[in-house]
């Protein structure tokens, strides 16, 4: 029995060798480990063995059957592995053709710029504010300090709904607005992007743009304030490494007033075509809140001070993606929108 | 505003260039915008004498001519300017001369005549033609005959000079004047300001004699001084002063309109002189205008006047607008001899309502309109009348009429020294305060402890309250001295409303789907409500005029946002882009009641969207035009995200906008919410676009009321969900949203969800009908279902549809 067994192992492990597919592999698991197979019609004359050999022909026959298993097991990897490969082979696609199109639909410019202006003020601790557009005379100019007559409304040329109702020509009278809804709590803080007008039109102006107006009034608000908070919104919407710098100014509603100006991005602040070579770009206007404003909002300004801001969204757009023509925001040209 | 540097030199000691200067200037709130060099680049060119001008022998248009330098060399020069004449004093280029644009002046051949040098025109030595007559344009530059013979161009010209041309802000017209300028800058130099001496010698004869002024309204007109000068030779002005004016941008005209102009500048006290001959009986009265009162003004138009406007009359008959133009009537001429100065304090609000009024605007009501020196009006016409002693002969009458019935008060402000750096943040020093204040010709006229009460020049009525203090003292320590803090208050919370977060949401969702978002103007043009076919009795027709709008494209506040978005579907396919989904978030004005109502009009949030074309399409897929399930999906998907649930389609066939067969209006919560569907054909025709075009306009501010506040997990079910279809064949009428209520009604509790798999129309099925195919879905929160309770439910839906619509299941 012995070189029986050995014989159906040489014999089985050659024909599992040679084995091509998995068909034939499972024919040849019947063929010798199946239940009418050669082992186990060998095992079956196990009965016809002495008391001391039918333990070592036993372990023997579970050797083989073993290393048998083992060998099919094999050879099955190897056959399916094989097998797989073939699939795998005929499934080839040419993977340098393009992907599948999806429309892309993409945010207006002047929203993607509110927005980050909007996250970054946030985190400073501001409220967004908003009001309406067609707004009175009263809340345009004469809260802000701008009663009839005063020269400074040559500043804005206005367009009028009736003679007491504009369209605003600032984010400003959202400033009192937001006061008489809010005195006398503090601090106020708020900022209110939107739509304004002005009767101009040409490659650096348009009769309806956007602006960002800022508040903030509390107790012991000071200019340096104004100044931090306003260099942590243009290094955050410019880029870390630029600079302010404020230059006196003149608005009716604020004072003292200041212009600001950014570094130039293009050239460091050394100066190029960009920058009209002063190396500054200005941003917005802004300044300490008037104190007849304050009043006008039910404040005390011997109680509390205030620093106001606005900006040119724009301007903003512009000169953070390099846009040269105002009017380009405002055409809807599909090719410009796209690549925001 | 634009100044000689030169000018300026007068008056203070300047130590720095121009260029310093103008940064100086600009960092302390006074900017100077440009700085313009006169020499553009000449050199060698002296003051010359023509001697002898004989015709060229070879050329018809050019002349031989004999030029001196000093009176004895002769240089032979060719020239074809037909102006040159014997005698005349000229700019004359030497050998070796050069001119602007790198020209070089060589001795030269000219039509075989040797020409030793060039006689120059204006223009070629770069001098601003402003200020020059047409014939001294046209030909060669004749200088006046009084300029020193051999004396270098760039000195008689003074073209070393620059020009600082000012960009002003409102509150700082008091640099409207050189001398105040010059005070400004002394300031920031730390210098002193060396201001002219007025003095003039008079004659016997009084003022009073002649002259006499009546002030009927004091409170337009605060004060009136008249001064007169007799004996006037009318000629050309000297031409250091025509410099100074042309630098300054006027035109000289002649040396009393120009002195005027000159004490205009210098002081910024608007002045004008009268013909004394034609003041009747030398009287001057100020008073208001009658009603419908004319006068023709200097400018040669007739203009009539208001009530409220402040007249210059004399005895007769009116002879000036007061502060803005005077009469023609008695207007300076060259007949003139005996000159009456006005020099004068009007109301600034008057002023400016007059001028804008009239839509005149000169250099006198533009200093008048922001308040003058009221101090100085009598120096103003003393300084007049001493340059017209000087430089027009004149003799000055004795005496000066000074009509100021209630003198104005110095302005007192009372300053906290430590308010300064409490609202400034900086760090600035009392005695560092007071200097610089003190430097601005503010002064101090009481100290208390830390507070001080000042006194503020009356050039400065910009100054009246202590934070106008603070930003002089902030302007001149520096702005760049502030330092950067943020506010330590209490802290506060940042974020969006509800409303601004759904708006985003609204935004986000709709750019996920692949349109793009537009923004266009608010206003349009009437005839949109035309070209959209809306009905004369439709509100959108009510939208709210602009009253001074920049075109008529721009007349109106826009009420519907379809407008801007087919204007905007036509520009983009005039560029070859004809795949386009487009949307705006914008708002739309309604009157509501405005203005008769004394409220504002609504302005309401809109959503609006439009499609054409087809879908992105590439080697895998087919190109497939959009439809409107298209852009029904872009909204359902839209309201999803917002959590608005309760939903219905209903078929639109009376809005003018839209096709009558593919629209249809959407309610959210019973309420309408806007209209969906296929634009009308008519109406993208008349927007010059071919079929077909899909939109959209959505109520945003119903969305943003049934809009989700936050989100709240649902348990997700545990029992399985039984999966059953509904093949229907129904009359081609009904449509899928009568027979989805049905459905859902019959369905009870139990059916979690319905979808539509299949339609289909054709010859399988009878000609009028269609078959369309449900998937339901079924499920209980508490058990798994059993195919007898579905069975029952299935039964009693489709007994209901066979009994509502005739709805046979399709075999
Ligand atoms: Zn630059």
């Amino acid at each position: 029995m012995k070189e029986q067994l050995g014989k159906i192992k040489l014999e089985a492990k050659k024909a599992l060798d040679h084995a091509k597919n998995m068909e034939e592999l499972n024919d040849l698991k019947v063929k010798y480990l199946g239940k009418k197979g050669e082992l186990t019609q060998v095992l079956r004359g196990m009965g016809q063995l002495s008391a001391e050999e039918r333990p070592i022909i036993g372990q023997l026959a579970n050797e083989v059957r073993d290393e048998l298993n083992a060998t099919l097991e094999e050879q099955m990897n190897l056959i399916k592995k094989t097998e797989q490969k073939q699939k795998l082979n005929l499934e080839t696609i040419d993977t340098t053709l393009p992907g599948k199109s999806f429309s892309r639909g993409t945010k207006h410019p002047l929203t993607q710029v509110i927005e980050e202006a909007k996250q970054i003020f946030m985190g400073l601790g501001f409220q967004i504010a908003e009001g309406p557009e067609i707004e009175t005379d009263y809340y345009n100019f004469e809260a802000l300090n701008l009663p009839k007559d005063h020269p400074a409304r040559d500043m804005q040329d206005t367009f009028y709904i009736t003679p007491e109702v504009v369209l605003r020509t600032h984010t400003s009278p959202v400033q009192v607005r937001s006061m008489e809804k809010l005195n006398p709590e503090v601090p106020v803080k708020i900022i209110c992007p939107g739509k304004v007008y002005r009767k101009d039109d040409d490659a650096t102006h348009s009769p309806m743009f956007h602006q960002i107006e800022g508040l903030v009034i509390d107790k012991g608000i000071r200019m340096s304030d104004l100044k931090g908070v306003l260099l942590v919104f243009a290094q955050q919407m410019f880029g870390a490494d630029r600079k302010i710098r404020f230059r006196p100014s003149y608005f009716p509603f604020t004072e003292p007033s200041a212009e600001v100006d950014v570094s130039c991005g293009i050239c460091d602040g050394d100066g190029c075509k960009s920058c009209s070579y002063t190396g500054w770009l200005e941003i917005l206007g802004s300044g300490m809140v008037h104190p007849n404003v304050l009043k006008y909002g039910g404040y005390d300004p011997t109680e509390v001070t205030g620093f106001a801001f606005g900006m040119g969204v724009e301007r903003i757009a512009m000169l953070k993606y390099g846009i040269t023509d105002m009017r380009l925001l405002f055409e809807n040209d599909i090719r410009f929108l796209q690549q925001f | 505003m634009k100044v000689s540097f030169k000018w300026l030199q007068e008056y203070v000691d300047i130590d720095i260039t121009p260029e310093e200067l103008a940064d100086r200037l600009t960092n302390a709130g006074v900017t100077v915008e440009y700085i313009e060099h006169l020499n553009k680049g000449v050199a060698g060119v002296v003051v010359g004498e023509v001697l002898e001008v004989v015709k060229h022998p070879n050329a018809e248009k050019l002349s031989l001519c004999q030029v001196t330098t000093d009176g004895d060399n002769h240089f032979q020069v060719v020239c074809g300017a037909p102006n040159v004449r014997t005698g005349q004093k000229i700019p004359f280029a030497l050998v070796g001369a050069e001119l602007p644009g790198g020209l070089k002046i060589k001795q030269a051949k000219l039509r075989g005549t040797e020409s030793q040098g060039m006689i120059c025109s204006a223009q070629e030595l770069g001098i601003n033609e402003e200020g020059l007559t047409s014939d001294q344009k046209e030909g060669i530059l004749d200088l006046d005959p009084t300029a020193p013979l051999g004396m270098d161009i760039i000195e008689y010209l003074s073209l070393d000079d620059c020009v600082l041309e000012f960009d002003l802000t409102p509150n700082r017209s008091d640099c409207l004047s050189v001398m105040n300028i010059a005070r400004e800058v002394a300031a920031l130099l730390g210098k002193e300001v060396k201001l002219p001496e007025i003095k003039f010698s008079d004659i016997e004869k009084k003022i009073e004699d002649l002259a006499e002024v009546e002030i009927k309204d004091s409170n337009l007109c605060r004060r009136y001084v008249a001064k007169i000068v007799e004996g006037v030779q009318i000629k050309p002005s000297p031409q250091w002063l025509k410099h100074k004016l042309i630098c300054a941008g006027m035109r000289p005209i002649n040396n009393v309109v120009d002195i005027t102009n000159y004490v205009l500048m210098e002081m910024g006290q608007p002045l004008h002189a009268f013909d004394y001959n034609y003041l009747s009986a030398g009287k001057i009265i100020v008073r208001k205008a009658e009603k419908g009162e004319k006068i023709t003004t200097l400018d040669e138009n007739e203009r009539e006047l208001t009530e409220d406007m402040l007249l210059i009359t004399d005895s007769q008959k009116a002879v000036g607008i007061a502060g803005v133009m005077g009469g023609l009537n008695s207007e300076v001429t060259h007949d003139t001899t005996t000159v009456l100065i006005e020099s004068a304090y009007f109301n600034p609000s008057n002023i400016r309502r007059t001028s804008t009024s009239l839509g005149l605007r000169s250099e006198a009501s533009l200093r008048f309109e922001k308040g003058i020196n009221i101090e100085t009006v009598v120096d103003a016409a003393n300084r007049t009348a001493q340059l017209l002693a000087e430089l027009a002969d004149g003799k000055v009458l004795k005496g000066i009429i000074d009509n100021y019935p209630n003198p104005i008060e110095r302005t007192k402000i009372k300053l906290e020294l430590t308010k300064v750096n409490e609202v400034l943040g900086t760090n600035i020093n009392d005695e560092q305060i007071k200097e610089i204040l003190s430097s601005l010709n503010i002064n101090i006229i009481e100290e208390n402890g830390s507070v001080i009460t000042l006194e503020i020049p009356p050039y400065r009525p910009d100054i009246t309250i202590a934070e106008d203090l603070i930003e002089e003292v902030a302007r001149l320590a520096g702005y760049d001295n502030i330092p950067t803090t943020l506010p330590f208050g209490a802290s506060s919370k940042g974020q969006k409303t509800l409303e601004q977060k759904l708006r985003d949401k609204i935004i986000d969702t709709i750019t996920a789907r692949g349109l793009t978002e537009v923004i266009s103007f608010s206003f349009i043009n009437k005839t949109n409500f035309d070209k959209l076919l809306i009905s004369e009795g439709d509100i959108r027709r009510q939208a709210i005029p602009v009253l001074n709008p920049l075109s008529e494209e721009q007349g109106y506040m826009r009420t519907t946002l379809f407008p801007g978005l087919l204007d905007i579907l036509r520009r983009n396919i005039n560029r070859r882009s004809e795949n386009l989904g487009i949307f705006e978030l914008g708002k739309i004005y309604l009157p509501q009641g405005f203005p008769e109502k004394s409220i504002l009009p609504q302005e309401k949030w809109t959503l609006g969207i439009a499609l054409r074309g087809e879908l992105v399409s590439n080697w895998q897929d087919k190109a497939q035009p959009v439809d409107f399930y298209y852009l029904k999906g872009i909204v359902e998907d839209m309201l999803e995200q917002l959590k608005i649930t309760d939903i219905l389609f209903k078929p639109c066939q009376d809005s003018p906008l839209y096709h009558p067969g593919r629209s249809a209006y959407v309610y959210v919560s019973g309420e309408m919410l806007g209209i969906i569907g296929e634009v009308h054909p008519q109406v993208a025709d008349n927007y010059d676009l071919a079929a077909r075009n899909y939109a959209a306009e959505l109520d945003v501010e119903l969305l943003i009321k049934l809009g989700h506040g936050p989100i709240k997990f649902k348990q997700l079910p545990r029992y399985p969900a039984v999966h059953r279809d509904l093949a229907l064949v129904v009359k081609e009428e009904v449509t899928a949203s009568q027979l989805m209520e049905v459905i859902w009604a019959e369905g009870g509790d139990l059916l979690s969800d319905v979808t539509i798999f299949d339609l289909y129309k054709g010859n399988q099925i009878a000609l009028d009908y269609k078959s369309l195919a449900f998937a339901l879905t079924f499920q209980a929160e508490n058990r798994t279902l059993t195919d007898i309770e579905i069975n029952d439910i299935h039964e009693k839906i489709q007994k209901a549809l066979a009994e509502k619509f005739q709805a046979s299941l399709r075999s």
